[in-house]
C-alpha cells in the first residue's frame, strides 16, 4: 500500500477508530455496575452531564481541556452517589426502570434548561479531542478493572454478583461496593460523554437517549462481561460491522442502513443463542472443544 | 458467655417460626440447636446472622448486640455461618471461595496493587497460602482448583466449613453441615467440628443427624414450634420426656 493509499484510508476511517475507542469505554461503564450483578441503564445520563460539563467549561471559562475532562469524569460519580444510596435497594429489573427514570429526568433537563440551549443543545464545541486521547482514556479504563480483577475488592464483587446474600455474610459491605462500581461507571460514561463531545463538534440531548444506552449494554453482551475486556471486544466488532457492511452492500446492491440494523440484531440473537458468555469467550471454548476432542482419540 | 439470645421472636405473618427463644452458647463450646422440621433452627441462624430482622428479643455477642445491625456488620463482629441448601459461589473455585471467606482479614489498599507494590503481591500471595491451609485442614486440598459448581455434595459442604473459618469467627453457625455425606464423611466432620472449637471458635449446630450432635456437642438447646423445650448437656436432653415426645419420639422411647 502507497503512503497516499494510507493517508486516504486513515481520512475516510479515522472517525471509526475513534468510535471504537468511545464505544469501547462506554461499553466498559456498563459493565462496571454489571461486574457486581447490577444493571444500571443511567449510563447515557452520566456521558450527557460529562458532556455538557466539558462544553460548558470550555465556552464559558479558559481552563485547559485537561481539567474540564477531570471535571467531566468526577461530576457524573458524583452524581451517582446521590443516585445509588437509595435506588441501589432495588433488584433486577426494578434497579434498571429506576436509572431509566433518572436518564430521563436528565433528559429532560437538559431540553428545558436556557443554558443547555434547548432540545438544539450546544452546537460548535471546539474540537479538542485527540484520537490518543480516546485511547489513552481506554487504556486507563481497562487497566483500572485489569487491577481490581484479582484482589481483595475484586473477590467481593464477584461473590456479590453470584451470591448477595452469602457475600453478606462473609462481611463483604455490599451496598459500599456497589455505590463504587456505580460511581466508577459513571466516571467512565461521563469521560467517554466529554472525549466525544469535543470529537464531535456537538452536544444535544437526544444523543444521550434511551437508545444509546441499549446499544452500550449490547456491546457488553455481545462482547461478554465474564471477563473486563469483553466489553470492549463486543464494542470493536459491532462498531467496525457497518463500515464492512456499507462495503458489501455497496457491492451486491442493497441499502446499508436496514441491511445494518438487521445484522445488528441477527447478531445479538446468535451470540445469545450460541455464545451466552460473549465473543470474548469464544478462544476459550475452541480450546476446550480441542481438548475434549483430543482425550476422546487417546480413549 | 459469649453468644446470647433472649426472649427472640420473629413472625411470619400471623405464624411465629421463633417464638421468644432464648438459648446462650458459651466461648469454645460446641452447641447444638435440634428439633423437628419447622422447629424455627434455621430461621434462627437467619437471625442470628442478620439476614432477617427479629420482630422482637435481643441478639448479643460478648456484650454487643447484634439484632438491629445489618449482616456484614456482624460478620465483622465475629459471627459466620453455612448454609442448609449450600451457598457458595457456584463459578469460583474452591480456594477463592474461601479467599472471599477471608475478606474480613485482608488489610490490602487498592492503590498498592494498582501500582504494582511488593507489599501487595506478599499480601496476596500469603491469603492464598491461608486459604489452601483451610482447605488442606477440611480435606479439600487437591481440589482447590475445582469450579465449586463441579464439587460433589459432601464436598461443597466441606468448602463452605473453609470458607466460614477464613474470617476466623468467634462463633461458626452451621446449618445441617452433615447432610447428605455418607457415614465415613460425617465422621470426618464430627473431627472437624470439634478441631475447630478446640481451636477456640464456638459452633452453634444444626443438625438433624442425633448420633453426631449427641457425640460433638457440649451443650444441646430443643426447639419445637419455635420455642425452647429443653435445654442442657446431651445425657440431660436425651433423657428429657418433653424432648421424648416432642422430637426423639418413637426412637428413643423403645
Amino acid at each position: 500500500m502507497s503512503l497516499e493509499a494510507l493517508q486516504d484510508f486513515w481520512l475516510t476511517y479515522q472517525s471509526t477508530v475513534a468510535f471504537v475507542g468511545l464505544n469501547g469505554l462506554l461499553a466498559l461503564s456498563v459493565y462496571t455496575t454489571l461486574s457486581c450483578g447490577q444493571l444500571s441503564l443511567a449510563q447515557a445520563a452520566f456521558m450527557a452531564i460529562g458532556a455538557y460539563a466539558s462544553a460548558i467549561l470550555t465556552f464559558h471559562t479558559q481552563a485547559p481541556f485537561a481539567l474540564n475532562l477531570a471535571v467531566a469524569t468526577l461530576l457524573p460519580a458524583l452524581v451517582a452517589v446521590p443516585l445509588g444510596l437509595p435506588v441501589l435497594r432495588l433488584q433486577g429489573v426494578f434497579l434498571a426502570i429506576a436509572t431509566i427514570g433518572f436518564g430521563e429526568v436528565v433528559r429532560i433537563f437538559l431540553v428545558n434548561l436556557d443554558f443547555t440551549n434547548g432540545a438544539l443543545g450546544l452546537t460548535a464545541v471546539p474540537q479538542r479531542t485527540a484520537i490518543w486521547m480516546i485511547y489513552a482514556a481506554l487504556a486507563a479504563a481497562l487497566f483500572v478493572l485489569w487491577r481490581v480483577r484479582g484482589s481483595r475488592a475484586g473477590y467481593a464483587l464477584e461473590a456479590i454478583r453470584e451470591d448477595e446474600p452469602a457475600a453478606r455474610t462473609m462481611g463483604i459491605d455490599v451496598a459500599r461496593y456497589k455505590l463504587a462500581m456505580l460511581a466508577l461507571g459513571a466516571a467512565f460514561a461521563g469521560l467517554a460523554g466529554a472525549l466525544e463531545a469535543h470529537y464531535t463538534f456537538m452536544v444535544a440531548p437526544g444523543t444521550y437517549s434511551f437508545t444509546r444506552v441499549v446499544d452500550m449494554l449490547v456491546y457488553a453482551v455481545v462482547g461478554g462481561t465474564g471477563v473486563f475486556y469483553g466489553p470492549v471486544v463486543g464494542a470493536t466488532f459491532l462498531t467496525l460491522l457497518p463500515e464492512v457492511l456499507r462495503e458489501v452492500s455497496s457491492r451486491v446492491g442493497l441499502q446499508p442502513g436496514p441491511l445494518r440494523l438487521f445484522v445488528n440484531g441477527l447478531v445479538l440473537l446468535l451470540v445469545i443463542l450460541f455464545l451466552p458468555e460473549g465473543i470474548s469467550s469464544l478462544p476459550g471454548r475452541l480450546r476446550a472443544r480441542r481438548r475434549a476432542r483430543r482425550e476422546a482419540h487417546a480413549a | 458467655m459469649l453468644l446470647e439470645l433472649l426472649d427472640v421472636r420473629r413472625t411470619f405473618g400471623g405464624l411465629a417460626a421463633v417464638d421468644g427463644a432464648s438459648l446462650a452458647v458459651e466461648a469454645g463450646e460446641v452447641h447444638g440447636l435440634i428439633g423437628p422440621n419447622g422447629a424455627g433452627k434455621t430461621t434462627l441462624l437467619n437471625l442470628i446472622s442478620g439476614l432477617i430482622p427479629a420482630t422482637s428479643g435481643t441478639i448479643r455477642l460478648d456484650g454487643v448486640r447484634l439484632d438491629g445491625l445489618p449482616s456484614h456488620r456482624i460478620a465483622a463482629l465475629g459471627v459466620t455461618r453455612t448454609y442448609q441448601n449450600i451457598r457458595l459461589f457456584p463459578a469460583l473455585t474452591a480456594a477463592d471461595n474461601v479467599l472471599v471467606g477471608a475478606h474480613l482479614k485482608r488489610h490490602a489498599p487498592l492503590w498498592r496493587r494498582m501500582l504494582f507494590l511488593p507489599s501487595a503481591a506478599a499480601e496476596e500471595r500469603a491469603a492464598s497460602e491461608a486459604s489452601l491451609a483451610l482447605l488442606e485442614r477440611v480435606g479439600m486440598a487437591e481440589r482447590a482448583r475445582e469450579r465449586a459448581s463441579n464439587l460433589s455434595y459432601g464436598e461443597q459442604r466441606r468448602v463452605e466449613i473453609a470458607r466460614a473459618l477464613a474470617s476466623s469467627p468467634r462463633v461458626m453457625l452451621l446449618d445441617e453441615p452433615t447432610a447428605g455425606m455418607n457415614p465415613g464423611e460425617v465422621a470426618a466432620i464430627a473431627d472437624l467440628i470439634r478441631g475447630v472449637a478446640r481451636a477456640g471458635h464456638s459452633v452453634l449446630l444444626v443438625e438433624h443427624n442425633v448420633k453426631l450432635v449427641m457425640k460433638v456437642c457440649d451443650r444441646i438447646t430443643v426447639l419445637d414450634f419455635g420455642k425452647v423445650i429443653a435445654d442442657g448437656t446431651p445425657a440431660e436432653v436425651a433423657s428429657d420426656p418433653a424432648v421424648i415426645a416432642a422430637y426423639l419420639g418413637g426412637e428413643a422411647a423403645a
